[in-house]
């Protein structure tokens, strides 16, 4: 079949849906909306149809980006607005079908908003205001087509920038890269084009083309989204890379605990395949190409090109010196070509719009679009796109809605453990790659955490150091014994054991963690450390020199205690919600916590009702009245 | 030793003696059998041709192994930067602490087992624990007993059934 008959497949097969005679409801089942329950909101739709004898059809596509409003769904009906609802149950389907998929009423109690763009437009829902501070380019799709029908990603589209690419030079295609800017999405910014040049030099007969998706670090999830929503650009993107460095076998590397993105790109390859998209000649031309998909077995350290490689040949995933690079001598001793895989899913779109196109939008030193994942104490978690070059602020405040719970902000953790947590002062810093590592930051894997007040930022310093050190191979001595060491201090530290000259120790190691480690793993992950001393010292002096964490968190600088006057003395919660019988009731109906069997669980200041909220915590421990059973009432310690 | 033989027939086949297959294929027992066994491991060293040593070097690199069986209901809980910011740590404590076991143990019965794992990307709905393939989203631990509650009696109905 000739590209333009796949288009015409396509186009038909894609207006029978989008534009047919019956409604059309798309469901969100990307893991983020299985967690939030898609799956029995799709059996409900599916029996609700059935019983009626409606005629409608419905589609499981992917995630949209607005993790905490999941389970999604949106109606498409034919002369009418298309409507998205959330946080869908089972219950609320009947009323649906009734009102939207059958009558007219579109629900507007249940709705978000309505729908627009598709169909080579981003798509965007125009009453939630974060879509205005949004530039979507990879995430255009996702949420609005069926990941699982290579047809839609073609009618948006997909596989344009492919059926150029084959009729242009190699070289014409690098230079086409090259001049649009766009830097590796994995991190570290190094220029696309000048690898991919670099790769195409390389003298091999054989050569291997790489997807790293092997999304490591805890609180990012923005390639399992686009990998679960649009998995064909991906693909589109690696195979334009293997014509143009001049590889025929491609790996894509991927987290196993990634289940549902597997199967996804199983079916994408698969269908690709089938349209001579992928494989022997493709489109007819005497270019072939193949994909294999290796999974991960969770390691950290894989994200590491070097490592990667390692993990691929089936040996422990330890990174090693470079030169020679990759490009020159990678998996197997071959030149391999080794990116992100948002960095493929950009490449169709500058070879089917141009290097211009894309160069025209981001900041100066970085082009194009990125996306991040926001979580942590923000509003509106889930994923954002956003030109280079757009502000902390606007990401956190704009996008994600600011702190939840009306809170106070912090500070943002950007680059997970890689990255650097950054306080409110720096929240006018623009997101890309240069701006951040002058922060003390990286753009790093692009998971934004925020923090608020609750949160201790030596305790978030530690959490990240003993992530790394845990996930360190123990290659080299810096990083094996330089992160233990920092973490044992962090562990005084947050134990009121922290001696102050421990601090300029902790930077002192840091650098040298840093400064004496291979790989990228090593070589940052000290970044959190040294972002929380220079920005946080007098938290780290607080734990050190008053024995208090401030925020509440570090457990042996806590004591939980239950206020007096505020205590309702019959009730029972925490009595019954403590697990190991600590609280009893005085001779006056009052609660009191034993501090000696006190775990600090904290399960009695969940449970105590909200009106009377009398379970605190007091940071040092000593504020808890010592005499407190006998003659407290009434009298409050001072709160720090 | 004869039935781990049949078991592992079908993932050794002549085909997959080689190198880069080693971890697909530990990756497959593990998803037979739960865990890797010594047995099993030396098992695949045989037919690899490369030392024990060198399989078990592997496997214990990679956190995804576990050599230890797993339960029948395993318990998993998201120690990801969101989960732990939202209190992931709290939850694990109290899971450990009602089912009586320590962090990649199993219970006598053999019930449940309890692993923490490093995110599973559903940091929107953080903190967050997976038991079976159910995704229980923003946990505390009091929520904890009401959680293995639904999910063991259930599990006792499903075996009367069959």
């Amino acid at each position: 079949m000739t590209f333009e008959e796949i288009q015409k497949q396509a186009k038909s097969d894609w207006d029978s849906l989008y534009h047919g005679e019956v409604p059309h409801i798309l469901i969100g089942t990307a893991t983020c909306g299985r967690a939030a329950g898609a799956l029995p909101v799709v059996e409900a739709f599916n029996k609700e149809l059935a019983t009626r004898n409606a005629q409608a059809k419905v589609t499981e596509v992917g995630c949209i980006g607005l993790c905490s409003l999941e389970p999604l769904v949106t109606i498409i009906k034919p002369g009418s607005f298309t409507v998205c609802y959330n946080s869908v149950t089972p219950q609320v389907v009947s009323t649906l079908v009734e009102g939207y998929v059958l009558g007219d009423d579109p629900c507007l109690e249940l709705a978000l908003g309505t729908v627009e763009g598709g169909e080579g437009e981003a798509v965007y829902i125009p009453e939630l205001s974060k879509f205005e501070h949004e530039l979507r380019l990879i995430l255009r799709n996702c949420g609005y087509i069926n990941p699982g029908n290579i047809n839609h990603y073609i009618v948006n589209g997909g596989y344009n920038g492919l059926a150029k690419a084959l009729k242009m030079e190699p070289m014409a295609i690098i230079e086409e890269v090259k001049k649009s800017g766009l830097r590796g999405r994995g991190g570290a910014g190094f220029p696309t084009g000048i690898k991919w040049e670099l790769c195409r030099q390389a003298s091999s007969e054989i050569k291997y083309v790489i997807c790293n998706a092997d999304e490591g670090d805890p609180g990012a999830f923005m390639d399992r989204v686009v990998l679960e929503s649009d998995p064909q650009q991906v693909i589109e993107g690696m195979i334009v890379a293997g014509y143009a460095v001049g590889a025929r076998d491609g790996f894509i590397y991927i987290r196993a605990e990634y289940p549902l993105a597997i199967e996804r790109l199983k079916v994408a390859l698969e269908q690709a395949e089938k349209l001579g998209l992928l494989g022997d000649s493709i489109l007819g031309s005497d270019f072939s190409f193949h994909i294999k998909i290796a999974q991960g077995a969770g390691a950290f350290v894989s994200g590491a090109e070097t490592a990667l490689m390692m993990a691929i040949e089936g040996k422990r995933s330890m990174p090693r010196p470079r030169p020679p690079y990759p490009v020159e001598s990678g998996l197997w001793g071959k030149p391999t070509l080794l990116n992100n895989v948002k960095t493929y899913a950009y490449v169709p779109l500058i070879l089917s719009h141009g290097a211009e196109w894309f160069s025209s939008m981001g900041s100066e030193g970085s082009k194009g679009t990125a996306v991040f994942a926001l979580a942590g104490k923000m509003v509106n978690t889930g994923l954002a796109e956003v030109a280079m070059g757009t502000t902390l602020q606007e990401l956190i405040f704009d996008i994600g809605g600011g702190i939840w719970g009306g809170k106070q902000f912090k500070a943002v953790q950007i680059g997970g453990p890689s990255g650097g947590c950054l306080p409110q002062s720096m929240l006018d810093t623009p997101v890309d790659f240069d701006s951040l590592r002058e922060a003390g930051a990286i753009m790093g894997s692009g998971g934004v955490i925020a923090m608020d007040e609750g949160n201790c930022m030596v305790d978030a310093a530690k959490f990240f150091l003993d992530f790394t050190q845990k996930e360190s191979c123990g290659k080299c001595t810096t990083c094996r014994l330089g992160t233990k060491q920092m973490l044992d201090i962090l562990e005084d530290v947050t134990a009121g054991r922290g001696r102050i000259e421990d601090v300029d120790l902790l930077v002192e190691l840091a650098e040298d963690v840093r400064d004496g480690s291979l790989c990228g793993l090593g070589r940052t992950a000290p970044n959190p450390v040294l972002t929380t001393i220079r920005y946080f010292r007098d938290e780290y002096e607080a734990h050190i020199l008053e024995k208090r964490c401030p925020a509440l968190v570090c457990k042996e600088l806590i004591a939980y205690y239950i206020l007096p006057d505020k205590c309702e003395r019959g009730c029972e919660h925490c009595v019954l919600g403590c697990p190991v019988e600590a609280i009893t009731t005085n001779e006056k109906g009052i609660k009191v916590i034993d501090q000696t069997k006190c775990t600090k669980c904290g399960s009695c200041e969940l449970v105590c009702p909200p009106e009377y909220n009398a379970v605190v915590r007091l940071s040092p421990p000593s504020l808890v009245p010592s005499s407190q059973v006998k003659e407290s009432d009434g009298v409050i310690p001072e709160e720090k | 030793m004869e039935e781990l033989k049949q078991q592992l027939a079908e993932i050794l086949t002549p085909d997959r003696k080689d190198r880069s297959q080693l971890i697909p294929i530990l990756q497959q027992i593990q998803g037979k059998l739960g865990y890797l066994s010594p047995e099993a491991m030396l098992a695949v060293a045989e037919f690899v041709e490369i030392p024990g040593s060198t399989v078990y070097g592997i496997a214990t690199f990679y956190n995804q192994f576990r050599f230890t069986p797993l339960g029948k209901h395993p318990v998993k809980v998201c120690m990801g930067t969101a989960c732990h910011l939202a209190g992931g740590k709290l939850v694990l404590e109290a899971m450990a602490r009602e089912l009586d076991i320590e962090v990649s143990g199993i219970t006598p019965d053999h019930d449940f087992s309890l692993d923490r794992v490093a995110c599973i990307g559903c940091c929107a709905l953080a903190p967050v624990v997976v038991i079976d393939d159910s995704v229980y989203p923003r946990m505390t631990p009091p929520k904890v007993e009401e959680v293995l509650v639904s999910v063991k009696p259930a599990s006792q109905e499903q075996s009367e059934k069959q």
